[in-house]
């Protein structure tokens, strides 16, 4: 019993302790892996803040901008031109969802609406491949997947690129809701619908633009993802990776996916590194969950997730 | 039109808040209880027992217990896949062990071993509300598969790392194994349906269905009332892992033969909670129909180019299948939200008064 008790409870410590610079890696190796996953949490929250639709077709938009802009590529066509392109793509994308999706569902409960975006990443799936072939394609955007060495610890570059990736993408997105007059309309409407609509914000607009900006964080999350483990199907299955996150963030929060990210990626990977081999290994996927779940069991709103109040 | 229940007074509260208040109802059912019974094993080919009617009974258990739960109780759980794994190796783990028990009491006491599973995992909805609780219910989903693909003493340590279904006789008639008849299995899934469906219909209408739909409501003004959200929802938690352990049991035993893991994994989950939602949430009928839509439309759509005479690559269609398959969700959603159920009801209350309808 002790035994156990110290492979458990003392033993991954001393590890720890034993090689500062090993433990820095995998550190670092989850921040970064955790800011992947914020790139799809993002999109997430975005639509949710927004519409009030928990858009379970993020991750397939994902993999549906990842594989436009590979077909793209590999027909020829010039990197700048396909990156408008499939900006293009996910706009008309947008306006299809609204059009053909929200506007009928408008007013239902949310787990109809849940449900009509999983029948939707059904569609987009069986779209995406079927244009674009469902084979695996490596997505080559010019940053070389290496490692250098800095203070003792190896980073790699492909990696890093990312992070500094979501770290613009974040100020970008920060400045765009703080600064501009859409920006202002998408927090009214975040904040209140009737009363957004009241003051007239054209609802149905803002949708689009959500929806849309949604598509874009897809797209640059596509190319990171894409870039680092290829286009293909799996890279649908990052949505799942992206829940936790979500879940420890706040399903409102934009501060709160950024941070969850590597909060989960970080825990993931210690756990992973330093607990894994105790319990057989592979614990990756349902450990972010748990994670999260005792998170939410202290606050039930998630970290930055707005009060929740009830009234009867 | 189809029948008038004109003549039959209610002159007691029993006979006003039966199950089918209308006497032809009553004979309809039963009815079609027992042609369900005697007709398919009759008639229905091999073919059309083991892929259509054990599957689709099968997964309207446990649509009928995702129902209870998500639809009944308003608590939404994507675990239905892990705890339908539970119901499934702990039968497995119980009749290895015990070979001299009815294979109905293992199927039984599975399903009691996935009701415990469940509430442990329904304690956090105590807490945790909405989307929050499905994305922590999928921490049970994730838990559970990889307990089961990483502990070797769930499948007996098989190389393989499959679970069989060992043989089982009951009344002398092989009931699992590879030696049962499909229609020997179509009739056992068929009695279990039938009896569950017919408590889970008593129970939804007496004080425990009505204690859950008070929380589903509005949980806050229930509990005011004296609706205690602890025992209820738990309650839920537990009725509904029952009935998708029992569920999972019958899919190894009944249906599939062995399994891996990988048959609960959280597709099974999303396949459920899709039977409960295009049926109709908190609808008893609502779970076998949508059951049927999710079994039948991909059958036909696998089989419709061929009718048609459309040769097509096979991947191009199952990429087609799939749009299909996402589209007409998104249209039932959009034509009629509650589900099948209540379409069912609106041409009911048409026929009723058809054809003079002023």
């Amino acid at each position: 019993m002790s035994d156990i008790l110290y492979a458990f409870a003392v033993a991954p410590f001393k590890d720890m302790a034993g090689s500062p610079a090993f433990l820095g890696e995998v550190l670092l190796g989850g921040v970064f892996a955790g800011l992947m996953y914020s790139l799809v949490a993002l999109g997430f929250v975005l639509i949710f803040k927004a519409s009030g639709v928990f858009n379970f077709a993020q991750g397939v938009m994902v993999l549906f901008a990842a594989l436009t802009l590979v077909g793209l590529l590999e027909r020829g066509v010039p990197v700048a031109a396909a990156l408008v392109l499939t900006t293009a793509v996910m706009v008309a994308l947008a306006f299809a969802i609204e059009r053909v999706v929200l506007r009928p569902l408008v007013n239902q409960e949310h787990i109809i609406l849940f449900m009509a975006t999983i029948g939707l990443s059904f569609f987009l799936e069986g779209f995406g491949e079927m244009i674009w072939g469902s084979n695996v394609k490596k997505l080559d955007v010019g940053i070389p997947d290496r490692s250098f060495m800095m203070a003792g610890i190896h980073i790699n570059q492909l990696e890093l690129s990312a992070a500094v990736t979501a770290a613009i993408l974040v100020a970008v997105l920060a400045a765009f809701f703080h600064r501009t007059r859409i920006g202002r309309a998408l927090r009214a409407v975040a904040d209140d619908h009737e009363a957004a609509l009241s003051v007239g914000i054209p609802l149905r607009t803002i949708w689009v633009i959500v929806w849309s900006v949604a598509g874009l964080v897809a797209i640059v999350a596509g190319i990171m993802w894409g870039a680092k483990s290829g286009v293909q199907f799996s890279l649908s299955l990052i949505a799942l990776k992206a829940l936790p996150v979500l879940i420890l963030g706040g399903f409102t929060s934009v501060p709160g996916a950024i941070v969850g990210g590597p909060i989960i990626g970080v825990g993931e990977k210690l756990a992973e590194v330093y607990w894994g081999p105790l319990v057989g290994g592979a614990i990756e996927n349902w450990f972010a969950y748990v994670l999260a779940l005792v998170f939410l069991l202290f606050r039930p709103q998630g970290l930055f997730g707005e009060k929740i109040i009830e009234r009867v | 039109m189809i029948y008038r229940e004109a003549g039959q007074f209610k002159t007691s509260y029993g006979s006003d808040q039966a199950v089918f208040p209308i006497a032809q109802d009553r004979v309809v059912v039963a009815l079609a209880v027992v042609a369900a019974f005697v007709v398919p094993p009759l008639v229905a080919s091999e073919y059309w027992l083991q892929a259509v009617l054990i599957p689709f009974l099968i997964y309207a258990l446990a649509a009928l217990g995702l129902n209870l739960l998500t639809g009944y109780a308003g608590q939404l759980s994507l675990g239905t896949g892990g705890f339908m794994a539970v119901g499934a190796y702990s039968a497995f783990k119980l009749t290895t062990a015990f070979p001299q028990f009815n294979i109905i009491l293992v199927f039984l006491m599975s399903g009691v071993i996935a009701a415990g599973v469940g509430l442990l995992f329904g304690i956090p909805s105590l807490r945790i509300k909405g989307f929050y609780l499905a994305v922590a219910t999928l921490a049970a989903q994730f838990f559970l598969i990889w307990l089961f693909n990483r502990v070797g003493w769930f499948v007996n340590y098989a190389p393989s790392g499959t679970a069989t279904a060992p043989p089982r006789e009951m009344l002398g008639v092989m009931v699992t194994g590879p030696h049962a008849t499909a229609e020997v299995r179509y009739i056992v899934a068929l009695a279990l349906v039938v009896v569950f469906a017919a408590i889970a219909k008593n129970l939804v209408r007496g004080r425990v269905g009505r204690s859950w739909m008070a929380i589903r409501d509005r949980d806050i003004a229930a509990e005011i009332i004296g609706v205690r959200p602890l025992r209820t929802k738990l309650l839920a938690f537990g009725v509904s892992s029952f009935y998708c352990g029992l569920a999972g049991a019958e899919l190894l035993f009944l249906y599939l033969g062995s399994v891996e893991t990988l048959a609960f994994d959280i597709n099974l989950s999303f396949l459920v909670l899709f039977m409960v939602i295009i049926g109709g949430l908190g609808s008893i009928l609502g779970s076998f129909l949508g059951a049927a839509f999710v079994i039948l439309v991909p059958i036909f759509l696998t089989n419709a180019p061929h009718w048609v005479g459309i040769a097509m690559r096979t991947d191009t269609q199952k990429h087609i299948e799939l749009m299909i398959f996402g589209g007409l969700i998104v249209f039932f959603l959009i034509v009629e939200p509650h589900g099948l159920a209540r379409l069912w009801q609106i041409t009911k209350e048409k026929l009723r008064l058809w054809p003079f309808p002023h």
